[in-house]
């Protein structure tokens, strides 16, 4: 570390340390003296009143100032912000194994449901996080491929669980059908939504998504003839096997196929069906990367006046990728609603978008291995740590700012465009000129 | 034409409360070109600091309203500012030659933060105040309709306008406002001619957290209730109101908070209650579509 020097060069580090350490224990003191050290609650009288909480103050202080106190003794006084490399061979046993993790992955997700045929839990969880790999793959390809920050990704996830629980409930059609019409129509929406924003720069859009979304579920939750409001849609149609009902009926999937009935095969076959859905995305997502198409998202990404310059049509290339990303949105939303069987406007709340967006930045824009590891260690790391449960949302809001502070491209991987002019990788993220 | 008055006093009054957020939104748009998403928590962190500094403050016995209610607003707006200056310092000052997305993801996460940091220390529940400033004035009184106009209305009012003034004054007059500025022109030449940036960027957040706290407690006054939720409506709709009076504009975010206050109020009270926030929201689309400079802002061009 060539920081740990600096600090040693001047005359005596430990006060200097000592000193940065009690500053922050102040500002600690400062922030925290009456949001940590009085609780509020009702007393006696049911009126509102204070209780001190000034032992529990006081340790937060305590790490604060120990924290800062290390912190300046191994790091110096350099700016935080490490700048994005890991140690050399961590980085380079990532490069090695690389090339095996998706293929690893992929033969995994595929025996599942064998391995744990019995763990009714185990596939739960597997379809919960299939379906957030899905969906980070769709984001991923307005976010980590077009560099357009969505946060209102969510709103096509409702667009498409409300098609289909509509389209299904009212003429009954079969999921086969209902599954194409909601992402046409989930990206439809997308390229509604992306008329508005053409002209918008990264953090105008990202409101404007924002804004949209927000819109979507008040809609969904004010129009009370059209969507049932906050009481939603309950008894959507379960998928059937390619219409062979998943029942214990002489004509259903175990009668046809001489096995016993167990409500496992459903399951088994939504843990299946989430999986081709999500493969498709991906499948989806590689080969528009290798297209014209593909190729202007990623330019557009790096730089979109040199874009524009060169002869790209942004407005097409912008709307292209609102508009598959929103499909695929769509989808999952389908999947979603025949998964559940009731839908409300309570599933499709800002915190999803942000937990959609987190996936992918922690993930690694634009890498397509990176989002399904985050969806995997974040919906696992739920499951694991579901007595904390109210901490797991300060613990995402802090990862995102660390990644970008630490590691910007991604945590598991970073992806950079795919062509290089004479392999000059380095000039590759220049520092971008927020406002010149 | 009573209900209208009625509307139009409750509309300005709400109206002053996004323009005070709306301030903090259109300084840091101003000097670094991002959105800081946080700003809409700051303001809640405000509102909490403020209720939990005047309930201490009754509790050790500072009973008169005047006084408590201006040591709360120094109490406030100081710690809220240090929840500014920390924001600042930690999320964004790393980030601030990373690529384009980065300080707006890293706000995002802080948002998320803030919000569950409050749920978590002080409970998910809503917090409610009696009513600290009471009585009001009946301006007009016929048989069926009574305008009334509150104290708090004033108090909210006289005190965005008040602050309006010294802030202005504080960018058009003063040595930090001359700084801050030559920030917003050019980051780079304003570093070159000595000006300490680092300090100026720093200052403008202080500036819009404290403004952000004196909106929270105007709402705690007003509404009487404070919950961990209200960051992210109010941030949105304060947002829009700094665009909608232009980004970088003092007198437009207050503007744009007036009207967004005032199209609010009218929606819900001629329309429907359930979708004044699809009123709100919508107006943020309409007015980036066809007036993406604002009323008083002036058309932004992207120099490469």
């Amino acid at each position: 570390m060539p920081n740990a020097t600096a600090s040693t060069s001047q005359p005596l580090p430990i006060v200097a340390a000592l000193k940065d350490a009690t500053v922050a224990a102040l500002i600690a003191l400062g922030l925290f003296f009456f949001l940590i050290g009085l609780n509020t609650d009702q007393g006696p009288s049911g009126a509102l009143e204070v209780f001190p909480r000034f032992r529990l103050l006081a340790i937060v202080v305590a790490v604060v100032f120990a924290g800062a106190l290390a912190r300046a003794l191994i790091f110096g006084r350099a700016p935080i912000g490490v700048g994005g490399t890991l140690t050399p061979w961590l980085s380079q046993a990532g490069d090695r194994i690389g090339p095996y993790v998706g293929p690893a992955l992929l033969g995994f997700a595929l025996v599942v449901p064998v391995l744990f045929f019995h763990n009714r839990y185990v596939l739960d969880l597997g379809i919960l996080v299939l379906t957030y790999v899905m969906l980070g793959w769709g984001l991923n390809i307005v976010v980590g491929l077009a560099g357009l920050l969505d946060l209102g990704y969510v709103a096509f996830y409702a667009v498409g669980a409300y098609s289909y629980a509509l389209l299904a409930t009212h003429f009954e059609w079969s999921f086969w059908i209902c599954l194409p019409l909601a992402g046409i129509l989930a990206a439809f929406w997308g390229v509604l939504l992306g008329f508005p924003v053409l002209r918008l720069r990264g953090d105008y859009l990202a409101i404007v998504t924002l804004a949209f979304g927000e819109i979507i579920r008040l809609v969904l939750l004010n129009w009370q003839s059209f969507t049932g409001g906050p009481n939603g849609i309950s008894s959507i149609p379960r998928p059937s096997f390619f219409g062979l009902p998943f029942n214990d009926e002489p004509g259903g999937f175990a009668a046809t196929f001489g096995l016993e009935f167990t409500a496992t095969h459903r399951v088994v076959f939504l843990f299946y069906l989430i999986l081709a859905l999500a493969l498709l995305t991906n499948w989806v997502t590689i080969r528009m990367r290798a297209l014209p198409v593909g190729r202007a998202w990623e330019a557009m990404r790096e730089d979109e006046i040199a874009c524009r310059s060169l002869g790209i049509n942004t407005t097409n290339t912008k709307l292209t990728a609102f508009a598959v990303g929103a499909m695929f949105g769509g989808f999952a939303g389908s999947f979603f609603a025949t998964r559940q069987g009731f839908i409300s406007p309570e599933s499709f709340v800002f915190g999803e978008s942000a937990l959609i967006l987190a996936i992918v930045v922690l993930g690694g824009m634009g890498s397509q291995i990176g989002v399904a590891t985050a969806a995997l260690v974040m919906l696992g790391g739920f499951e694991l740590f579901r007595e904390f449960e109210q901490y797991r949302m300060l613990l995402f809001g802090a990862a995102m700012v660390t990644i970008m502070i630490w590691r910007p491209r991604g945590l598991v991987a970073s992806r950079t465009p795919v062509l290089y002019l004479n392999g000059r990788k380095g000039a590759a993220a220049p520092a971008a000129q927020r406002k010149s | 034409m009573e209900y209208f008055l009625q509307q139009l006093i409750n509309g300005l009054t709400l109206g002053s409360i996004y323009g005070l957020i709306a301030i903090g939104y259109t300084m840091v748009y101003g000097i670094i070109g991002m959105i800081n998403f946080a700003h809409g928590d700051v303001f809640m962190v405000g509102g909490f600091i403020a209720l939990i500094a005047f309930l201490a403050l009754v509790a050790i016995g500072v009973s008169a309203i005047p006084l408590a209610l201006f040591l709360v607003l120094l109490i406030a707006m100081g710690l809220t500012a240090l929840y500014g200056w920390t924001v600042e310092r930690f999320a964004y000052r790393p980030l601030r030659h990373s690529f384009r997305l980065a300080p707006l993801i890293s706000a995002i996460g802080m948002s998320i933060v803030l919000q569950n940091y409050v749920q978590i220390v002080q409970g998910a529940r809503v917090k409610p105040l009696p009513p600290l400033v009471e009585g009001g004035h009946t301006l007009i009184a016929s048989e069926d309709f009574a305008v009334q106009l509150s104290n708090v209305q004033i108090i909210v009012v006289t005190t965005t306008l008040l602050l309006l003034a010294i802030f202005s004054w504080l960018v058009a007059r003063t040595r930090l406002g001359r700084d801050m500025r030559a920030c917003e022109q050019d980051l780079k030449m304003a570093s070159l001619v000595g000006i300490n940036i680092d300090r100026t960027i720093s200052l403008t957040f202080v500036i819009g957290a404290s403004l952000a706290a004196v909106a929270g407690i105007m709402y705690l006054l007003y509404y009487g209730v404070v919950d961990f939720h209200i960051g992210f409506v109010a941030g949105v709709k304060a947002f829009t109101a700094a665009v909608l009076g232009g980004i970088g504009s003092l007198p437009g975010a207050v503007l744009g908070g007036l009207l967004i206050g005032l199209i609010e109020t009218f929606w819900s009270a001629y329309f429907s209650i359930e979708y004044k926030d699809v009123a709100a929201f919508s107006v943020l689309i309409i007015v980036l579509i066809f007036l993406p400079s604002g009323i008083l802002g002036r058309p932004e061009v992207e120099k490469v």
